[in-house]
């Protein structure tokens, strides 16, 4: 079928001065096929359903609009967990500032470096689970990704990791265009925790593939920036084995336009995938969208989708979620909540919970909710002498600790709530 | 202290007059109980002085210490010492009773211009009100009133009260919904905190629990008005003849 032409010209400009990363010959056939796969796919418009509520335009446009650095008076997040930092500068991997690459019970190597290497364990996921995730819903953005990412790393969880690893993205030109791709591959029994922080760039593109093998265990805790102007489009494309655990945590400051899509595929038998997600937007131009979508496709496997959104002053939140549970994946328990607390009427929660199941014993439930701050609840606190707004604010945080709750790691957990404290303080 | 005249109040949204003239004076250190049948306004009463929305003062005048309470949002009555016991106390998931209790008392100290109390003397102070209330240290953690039982609600209310040390406390009837045992606990509670400076509104049904909190004046309300006003024997009165007969009366 032929390409619509806004689709097809979309894609021929965004195409057009591409420059493809030169590796090893595996890798230049990987990033060949997946430009031959945006090609076939085309780049989305606002036209396509799945971009329903978000117009992808300045994603894939030629030209990088622009965004302002944003000078970060709060201290980097997790300054006090013991870690192993490793930072981009605008997308280009910077040992100086990072750490040692060297850590207990896993193998990190700098993805530019793998991709010049003719053999290389990474060579059998990377843009493997991307184009494992590219049906029964086209993701044009991550095959572009999986073409054009210069850089980001991958690593290879042999044990148990003493520490968590941060990515650290800091953004440090107005007009950096930039596209990172990582691969994790967690052994059997092996057990990781990653975070990932910063502004990262002017336009970011991310793709994360992550395969937890039988018994292992992937946790991951992510907070994208208060710089208000970027614009960014990520993917995480998990694969899980039996008895495997999967869950995942973003927490989202501002931004002009977000699109954070999660595609989880359960493989084996008995494992759990969480993932979830708190955001604040402040402002007409605020657009943030989750889209999820996680297939079941073993016995007695557990996943649950929980995302909160807090909008104001004209906020846009985008929830697109879905539970596929395949024939024969008997035993399913999913779980989808996706609920935003509009602070003012002009702002705006857009939501579309989907469920598609073709087995017959499991239990899955969605739910989505779209509501303001209870006033009874308000005159609570009020009568107690708590001001108007540290009562609102009070409340604020109470409708999103159900997301917070979800990561595992309490210490983790409250430092994102005393962000999140500090920013509804600040935008009172 | 807590002086009403002639306050008349009706529904925002509805052309429906609630309170018709209400008067009445509370003096420093007295326990007042306002009786009276479903929608004689006893509530409304106990919402428009503690500023909650939906209402809209016609007529009169409320003041607590000579200032007058209509005009100050629901804080500000609140930094000034007046104190609601809700009748249905409100679940809050996701905020801990204890960072809640301290939130409110340190923002009615900071509102009166007091020090704000360190995290180890509000430890201290809550724990041994919490215990004089049979409120155990799990209660503290929990969200506030969430999962709470109707009687540990209420207990909660009354150590909310303990904490805020108000001195002007209404009580919407803290005895719905509870047990005898529950509800001796409560007044229990309620008698210890009585003193010289603290007075009471009591709003309640039923004279039972006019039998653990002992009254020095009390009122029948009905149809939005006081229509008779007494010493404790009035509660009696109702007991054994019911409001029927006190309408007539008055009628």
């Amino acid at each position: 079928m032929a390409l619509a032409k806004l689709k097809m010209d979309t894609t021929d400009t965004r195409l057009a001065g591409v420059v493809v990363p030169d590796g090893a010959a595996w890798s230049n056939d990987v990033r060949a096929d997946a430009i031959l796969r945006v090609r076939q796919m085309g780049l989305p418009t606002k036209r396509d359903e799945y971009w329903k509520y978000t117009d992808p335009a300045s994603l894939t446009a030629a030209e990088t609009p622009k965004a302002s650095l944003f000078v970060n008076d709060e201290g980097p997040l997790f300054d006090a967990v013991d870690r192993v930092r490793i930072v981009f500068s605008d997308g280009v991997f910077d040992a100086d500032a990072s750490d040692d690459l060297t850590a207990e019970g896993v193998e990190i190597t700098r993805l530019a470096d793998a991709m010049q290497t003719d053999i290389h364990w990474v060579k059998d996921l990377y843009g493997v689970l991307e184009k494992r995730g590219q049906t029964p819903v086209a993701r044009p953005l991550a095959a572009l990704n999986t073409a054009l990412a210069t850089d980001g790393i991958v690593i290879r969880v042999t044990g148990k990791t003493a520490k968590p690893i941060n990515f650290i993205y800091l953004h440090k030109d107005e007009t950096s265009d930039v596209a990172l791709h990582n691969v994790i591959k967690i052994e059997a029994g092996a057990e990781m925790t990653l975070l990932e922080t910063g502004p990262a760039a002017a336009r970011f593109s991310k793709t994360l593939e992550v395969d937890v093998a039988d018994g292992g265990a992937f946790h991951h805790v992510r907070a994208q920036g208060r710089d208000h102007e970027r614009r960014a489009v990520t993917h995480c494309f998990a694969r899980i084995g039996t008895q495997s655990t999967f869950k995942s945590f973003t927490l989202t400051f501002n931004g002009v336009l977000t699109r954070n899509e999660c595609i989880i595929e359960i493989v084996g038998d008995d494992a759990v995938a969480h993932v979830a997600g708190a955001c604040v937007g402040d402002g007409k131009d605020f657009h943030h969208d989750d889209t999820v979508f996680v297939t079941h496709d073993s016995l007695n496997c557990e996943s649950r989708q929980v995302f909160k959104k807090v909008l104001r002053n004209g906020a846009t939140g985008v929830f697109q979620g879905k539970i596929l549970v395949k024939a024969g994946a008997q035993k399913t328990d999913g779980y989808q909540i996706s609920q935003s607390l509009l602070l003012d009427e002009d702002s705006q929660f857009l939501a579309k919970p989907e469920l598609e199941i073709y087995a017959d014993d499991v239990a899955c439930s969605h739910g989505s909710t779209t509501g303001a701050i209870d006033e009874t609840a308000l005159f609570y606190l009020r009568s107690r002498g708590v001001s108007h707004d540290e009562a609102r604010n009070l409340l604020t945080l109470s409708f999103l600790a159900e997301s917070l709750d979800e990561i595992e790691d309490d210490g983790l957990a409250e430092e994102l709530r005393d962000r999140l404290e500090a920013w509804l303080a600040r935008h009172s | 202290m807590l002086e009403i005249k002639g306050l008349q109040v009706k529904l925002e949204e509805e052309d429906k007059q609630i309170l018709k003239g209400v008067d009445l004076k509370i003096e420093p250190g007295t326990v007042h109980a306002i009786m009276g049948p479903n929608g004689s306004g006893k509530s409304t009463l106990s919402y428009v002085l503690s500023g909650k929305g939906g209402y809209e003062v016609i007529g009169g005048s409320a003041t607590l210490d000579g200032q007058n309470l209509l005009e100050m949002e629901p804080e500000d009555r609140a930094a000034l010492g007046l104190f609601l016991a809700f009748q249905y106390p409100v679940e809050i998931p996701g905020v801990g009773n204890m960072t809640f209790l301290r939130t409110a008392v340190n923002a009615q100290r900071k509102a009166r211009g007091e020090e704000e109390l360190s995290a180890g003397d509000f430890l201290k102070e809550v724990r041994a009100k919490a215990k004089s209330l049979d409120i155990d240290a799990e209660m503290l953690k929990r969200p506030v009133n969430v999962g709470f039982s109707g009687g540990e609600k209420k207990r909660n209310e009354i150590l909310q009260m303990a904490m805020l040390e108000p001195k002007m406390c209404i009580l919407d009837e803290t005895d719905s919904g509870l047990d005898v045992d529950a509800m001796k606990l409560v007044a229990e509670g309620v008698n210890a905190l009585r003193s010289e400076g603290r007075s009471f509104l009591v709003i309640t049904h039923y004279q039972r629990l006019l039998d653990h909190i002992k009254p020095d004046i009390v009122h029948i309300m009905s149809n939005g008005r006081i229509v008779k006003s007494g010493g404790p024997e009035l509660a009696l009165e109702v007991e054994n003849n019911g409001y029927a007969d006190i309408k007539a009366e008055v009628a």
